[in-house]
């Protein structure tokens, strides 16, 4: 037997959350995690390289989701090796203890392989299983500190995640009913190769109705409004490293579940189009995040509003079809999980350094701390979309393309994306410039991580390799 | 034969409508645990009916869970929970009791009207069972966003899952996640015992969630 790659990305964080879950010493368990989640993004590398196993009823790799794999293991590395710098000054400052770091520990890799289930499966039913754990995952993550806020906090989330997967479970059973007929009883209609092949002679109504419940079912996790109401508590009440791990991971993974659902539906000609379902909770999400923006005082909420407003953007993006605006959803989708999980990691160190979160109680960063400070300031021009920066890349395409075709519906993305510019402008002039005050201390974090990120972020807003603009183009093309 | 087969199905799917009512209207914890597992016995039921129609063994395994778990092992443990902790026994709801029956027989009409349209060429016997099991979800939520405590509300996400395996019974042939989300349910129960409500007593007084609205929104 060969070496197999994709059954290496869900062993390794599998035995590794085993191993951490009966080790004591946080040092050891940090290392051990970050080996980890480096031994897998490495087997998600190879993927590129050594070809891919072909598709059984329960695991496939084509092209779309080996984006999403490599991207995934990538961001849980270098989470990972920020994760062993932040925890140190928690385990310091007394708001964790080292038994509940030794679960943290083992959490952070069952997060991982419940995320890499989720997208290496072919099967909806294990799709949704491993949804499912995630969700549970980091709800229990996002309690972690024990105050009232993170109870809460994780309450919430708790309750609106389930929900969410509870919907997304009953539309999974409705596209197996739908499938049922055509693909006969078992296993075969579980399997989304199958299902892709025969959707043309599905139900169409079933479907329709599927596709609504998997939408606020998996929608809910991605975030859109009106269902993002658990995001940003969730991301400003956890530990940094799992709001990074939120907003650059987990959000992509049911965007990817709702994408293969996507393209179910849009094998066949009768079921209703699921384009502008997901163009108007897409530009609902943008403007509304964009205005709240405005009013927030606490640091990681701010960014957690910012996730919601580039998930609307993507999804939008996903809604309008067609290869250029496929292309530039996807490129958005990477360069997005990259420059917001440089953020968190930049925020991370601020909140450690200034011992609070509250965006009033800083100041004067790049005074301070000029590494950290420039760090943040380099990563919000990113998000916001200034060139020469990935995103600005990848928004100028949504906004062109959509203009090629739908001017009315430009309008408003362009006016969302403006509203929130100025809003992370207004705030980033008060923790980054002006008098510095609030805490001084030096930060003790590891830039390394941060700086990495944004290195990417930059050098795809210059160049892209022609390698994988060509293979963006094809995944495009795959999403119709 | 087929038309008894038919309608013992038809009584089970729609007594756990019934006994979703049930739940809605319980102003006590107690009354609130003893309906939940009424509820849960009667999916027992109507899975264990489905897998004697359907001729699918494996079904028997979730009827069984269902029993042992949903119907007698976590009241109890909910239960004690209660007397252990001194919670409230009262359940606090947001709406009147009269209007969420009114909304609770809206979503029934909703449900109805959508599944069996959209249905009107699978398996009978499917049909109606995915019809009752939206009702059964539909009305699970409902509990959930009209109850303050805590408690109540994870009877109503409870209930909610019971009509998630109502439906994926009713689906013939329908393979792994009958089983997965069964264990699935049981796992969520246990970790909004264990920790949740632990936790939570640990810190407050008491498990009511309104006491989480004082800082709910902005932190200044």
């Amino acid at each position: 037997m060969t070496f197999d790659a994709v059954t290496a990305v869900l062993v390794i964080p599998a035995v590794a959350a085993m191993v951490l879950a009966v080790l004591p010493g946080y040092r050891l368990s940090a290392s051990i995690n970050v080996a980890a989640a480096l031994l897998t993004f490495l087997a998600a590398l190879s993927l590129f390289f050594f070809g891919r196993p072909q598709p059984g009823p329960y695991l496939l790799v084509d092209d779309l989701n080996n984006v999403f794999i490599v991207l995934t293991t990538f961001v849980g590395f270098t989470t990972s090796v920020f994760s062993a710098n932040y925890i140190g000054h928690e385990l310091e400052t007394g708001r964790l203890t080292p038994a509940v770091l030794r679960f943290y520990h083992a959490m952070y890799q069952v997060l991982m392989f419940a995320m890499n289930l989720a997208l290496v499966t072919n099967n909806i039913g294990v799709m949704w299983v491993a949804i499912e754990l995630s969700t549970l995952t980091t709800v229990m993550m996002v309690g972690v500190y024990r105050t009232h806020e993170a109870l809460e906090a994780a309450w919430k989330y708790f309750i609106l995640g389930s929900v969410g997967v509870a919907f997304a479970l009953f539309g999974t059973i409705l596209v197996y009913l739908a499938a049922e007929p055509v693909v006969g009883q078992g296993l075969n209609s579980m399997v989304w190769t199958e299902l892709v092949v025969h959707a043309a002679a599905f139900e169409p109504e079933l479907l329709n109705v599927a596709f609504v419940f998997l939408l606020l079912g998996y929608g809910t996790k991605v975030g859109l409004v009106p269902l993002h109401a658990w995001l940003p508590d969730a991301h400003a009440e956890g530990p940094t490293p799992i709001s990074a791990v939120l907003s650059g991971l987990l959000l992509n993974v049911a965007l990817y579940a709702l994408l293969r659902f996507k393209m179910l539906l849009a094998a066949n000609p009768h079921a209703l189009a699921p384009g502008p379902l997901m163009i108007s909770m897409g530009l609902v999400s943008i403007i509304f995040a964009a205005f709240m923006l405005y009013r927030r005082r606490d640091i990681k909420r701010l960014f957690a509003y910012s996730s919601i407003e580039h998930m609307g953007i993507i999804v939008f993006a996903f809604g309008m079809g067609g290869p250029l605006a496929n292309f530039a959803g996807l490129l958005h989708m990477t360069m997005h999980s990259l420059t917001k999980s440089a953020i968190f990691f930049a925020v991370g160190d601020i909140a450690q350094v200034k011992g609070t979160q509250k965006i009033d109680d800083m100041g004067g960063l790049t005074e301070t701390n000029p590494v950290l400070g420039w760090g943040l300031v380099a990563g919000v021009a990113a998000i916001a979309g200034l060139p020469p920066l990935g995103i600005f890349m990848s928004e100028f395409l949504v906004v062109s393309s959509t203009f090629a075709r739908q001017p009315l519906l430009a309008l408003p993305l362009v006016l969302g994306l403006l509203i929130a510019v100025g809003a992370l402008f207004l705030r980033l002039n008060s923790i980054a410039f002006g008098e510095p005050h609030g805490a001084t201390a030096k930060g003790k974090g590891s830039y390394l991580p941060m700086f990495a990120h944004l290195g990417l972020v930059l050098t795809a807003g210059v160049y892209l390799p022609g390698p994988l603009v060509a293979w963006f183009q094809n995944v495009a093309k795959l999403l119709g | 034969m087929h038309s008894l087969t038919f309608d013992i199905a038809h009584m089970l799917a729609g007594s756990l409508v019934l006994v979703s009512f049930m739940l809605l209207y319980q102003d006590r914890l107690y009354a609130l645990l003893n309906v939940y597992a009424l509820h849960a016995f009667i999916l027992a039921l109507s899975v264990a009916w489905q897998a004697y129609a359907q001729d699918a063994p494996h079904l028997y395994i979730t009827a069984a869970i269902a029993l042992v778990f949903k119907a007698i092992m976590i009241p109890v443990v909910l239960h004690r929970m209660i007397v252990r902790l001194g919670i409230h026994r009262e359940v606090e709801t947001v709406v009147g009791i009269g209007p969420t029956m009114l909304l609770g027989m809206g979503l029934v009409a909703l449900s109805m009207v959508v599944m069996l349209r959209v249905t009107a060429e699978a398996d009978p016997l499917a049909r109606e069972d995915l019809a009752f099991a939206l009702s059964v979800v539909l009305l699970g939520l409902l509990m959930m966003v009209t109850r303050r405590n805590a408690v109540s509300q994870v009877v109503g996400f409870m209930s909610l899952e019971n009509g998630l395996v109502l439906a994926a019974t009713g689906a013939k042939g329908m393979p792994l996640v009958v089983e997965i989300s069964v264990a699935f349910s049981i796992l969520i129960a246990f970790i909004v015992i264990g920790i949740f409500l632990f936790r939570i007593r640990e810190r407050f007084d008491t498990v009511d969630v309104q006491a989480f609205d004082s800082v709910r929104g902005e932190r200044s």
